[in-house]
């Protein structure tokens, strides 16, 4: 297997993109990956597009080939991936391991959604849950995860509080983030007065409606240099799959393919959660925010709603999580996200992440969920 | 898709909650499942008629329904963990949401689940009430 290094990243900016069409963001995101790397559209040798519903959002499928031609790199070979909300975290990891393997040298790795078109969104995204079982009893996403946050508050002592303060730090991180989709600051008051949406959670524990895309540029390690003085390695990509219904897992306060993941991808790095300088989290809601460095590893199972409480998580904290203001506050078009977590923490490593700059950082870790956790990827990146 | 032949494929399972049981490790699922995730070919999966008692596990109110059950909104939903084993999603009629809490007794009730398909039929099966 070969190594494998990032060379150039980009990301549209999320939020209600009216102007942009399903092609014009993804074609924006490609462009701007190809100039990052400085390579010519040319040189790509196979696409990867993470995307969960074009279907549904936009009635439109077989889009791989539609974003090939579009973006003029038709003949190359083109797949979409699709695993829910990890859509994007999958098509970087099937990149990476194109050209590990040796088949490909340089390709794209990318991620799109367009989501504000339909009226409603909430049928399509129920969809990343069992349909017969779940969705058809009607039990929405966040109802999901209401679920979850709720058995953690009886197992736990999870406070209210605590889970507000992971939407709080990820709206501060936003306001440094030009791309995000809500880049203002909100008080644990004011996620604690929001809308309801699925009790305990609140308008403002939970991620947003978002259009945007994002890419990656792949290719070799050794011949990275060739491209950038700045190129990011590839140290770890792991996937795990778990069940897709929520009532079949043992326990609903871990994600087990979380778990699986991470364990792997550190495996495969050879390193341990202390290793790792800042992390982007799966927080579609605010009690993913706590499973996730939980079930990474970070804190003890448990201990999350504390750690938070306690300032770890922000971003001169100990683990600063979701400098880019996360799924929360930066959006999330379902399936651009693992490549836009990607994207961050290869700005970050860079030193190229502005306001929200974390110094020093060496290797960073992405962490994508579909699904209630049906799928998980994780990733770690390195200078 | 043909909501139609969906619903009436499951009715077994969504009139009588008969889900399956692996004879090799005892593990009950619902709903029935062809293959023991635990055993794989070793286990048996035969069917199981489930009692529809149970305690909640885990539960939401809804506030922000799908159009489909807005009628029915704000509703509570739940996990069930079932006297037998399995875990089934459910929705909790007939109460205040108030009422609700982890490790509540439960008991299955037939009822109207949804008031149209795609192809505007009826579809019935199950949910669960307090056992009060
Ligand atoms: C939470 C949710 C139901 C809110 O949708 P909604 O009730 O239709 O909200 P609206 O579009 O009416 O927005 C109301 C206001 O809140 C803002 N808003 C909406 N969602 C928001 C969010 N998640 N965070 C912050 N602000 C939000 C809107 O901009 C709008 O502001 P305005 O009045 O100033 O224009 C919706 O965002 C949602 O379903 N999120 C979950 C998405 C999901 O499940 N993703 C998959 C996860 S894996
Ligand atoms: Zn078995």
């Amino acid at each position: 297997m070969r190594d494998v290094a990032i060379i150039g990243v980009s990301q549209t900016k999320f939020g209600e993109l009216w102007d942009d069409s399903f092609r014009d963001l993804i074609t924006d995101a490609g462009l701007g990956a190809i100039k990052d790397a400085g390579i010519e559209g040319g040189d790509l040798e196979a696409m990867y597009v993470g995307n969960m519903s074009a279907g549904l959002f936009v009635q439109q499928e077989h889009i791989a080939s539609l974003i090939a031609d579009h973006a003029g790199l038709t003949p190359i070979p083109c797949a979409r991936i699709e695993a829910a909300c990890a859509s994007g975290g999958l098509a970087l990891r099937n990149g990476i391991m194109a050209v590990a393997s040796g088949f490909h040298d340089i390709v794209i790795s990318a991620g799109v959604e367009k989501m504000t078109d339909v009226v409603d969104p909430t049928p399509a995204i129920a969809t990343a849950s069992d349909q017969e079982w779940e969705a058809q009893q009607g039990v929405t996403f966040p109802s999901l995860y209401a679920m979850m946050a709720r058995r953690h508050m009886h197992e736990f002592g999870t406070t209210r509080e605590q889970m507000a303060m992971v939407s709080v730090i990820n709206h501060k991180n936003a306001t440094k983030n030009p791309r995000a989709q809500y880049p203002m600051e909100v008080s644990i008051d004011q996620v604690m007065n929001s809308t309801m949406v699925a009790d305990p959670l609140r308008l403002l524990d939970c991620s947003p409606i978002s259009d945007g895309a994002a890419a990656a540029i792949l290719c070799p390690a050794e011949d990275a240099k060739k491209y950038t003085d700045t190129p990011i390695y590839v140290k770890a990509s792991a996937q795990s799959s778990g069940s897709l219904a929520l009532h079949d897992r043992k326990k609903i306060t871990t994600i087990d393919a979380t778990v699986n993941a991470a364990r792997k991808a550190f495996q495969m790095a050879d390193m341990t959660p202390k290793n790792i300088d800042m992390v982007e989290v799966h927080d579609c809601f605010s009690i993913n925010g706590i499973l996730a460095i939980e079930d990474i590893g970070f804190v003890e199972k448990g201990k999350g709603g504390q750690a938070i409480e306690d300032g770890m998580t922000q971003l001169d904290g100990e683990i600063p999580v979701n400098p880019s203001g996360g799924l929360k506050a930066r959006g999330h078009p379902l399936g651009a996200t693992g490549i836009a977590q990607a994207a961050e923490i290869v700005w970050q490593l860079r030193g190229e992440a502005g306001k929200r700059q974390i110094n020093n950082a060496e290797v960073g870790m992405t962490h994508n969920i579909g699904g209630t956790g049906g799928t998980a990827a994780v990733h770690i990146l390195s200078k | 898709m043909s909501d139609t032949v969906r619903a009436w494929r499951h009715i077994p399972q969504r009139y009588n909650l008969i889900g399956s049981k692996c004879a090799q490790c005892g593990t009950v699922f619902f709903p029935s499942r062809i293959i023991c995730p635990e055993c794989r070919r070793k286990g048996q999966l035969e069917d199981i008629n489930l009692s529809g008692k149970g305690k909640i596990y885990t539960y939401s109110v809804i506030t922000t329904p799908t159009e489909e059950f807005k009628e029915i909104a704000p509703y509570v939903v739940a996990i069930v963990q079932l006297e037998e084993g399995a875990k089934v999603t459910t929705q909790i009629v007939d109460c205040n949401s108030d009422d609700v809490q982890i490790g509540d007794e439960v008991e299955m009730v037939f009822r109207r689940i949804r008031e149209e398909g795609n192809d505007g039929v009826i579809s019935y099966g199950f949910k669960f009430k307090l056992k009060k």
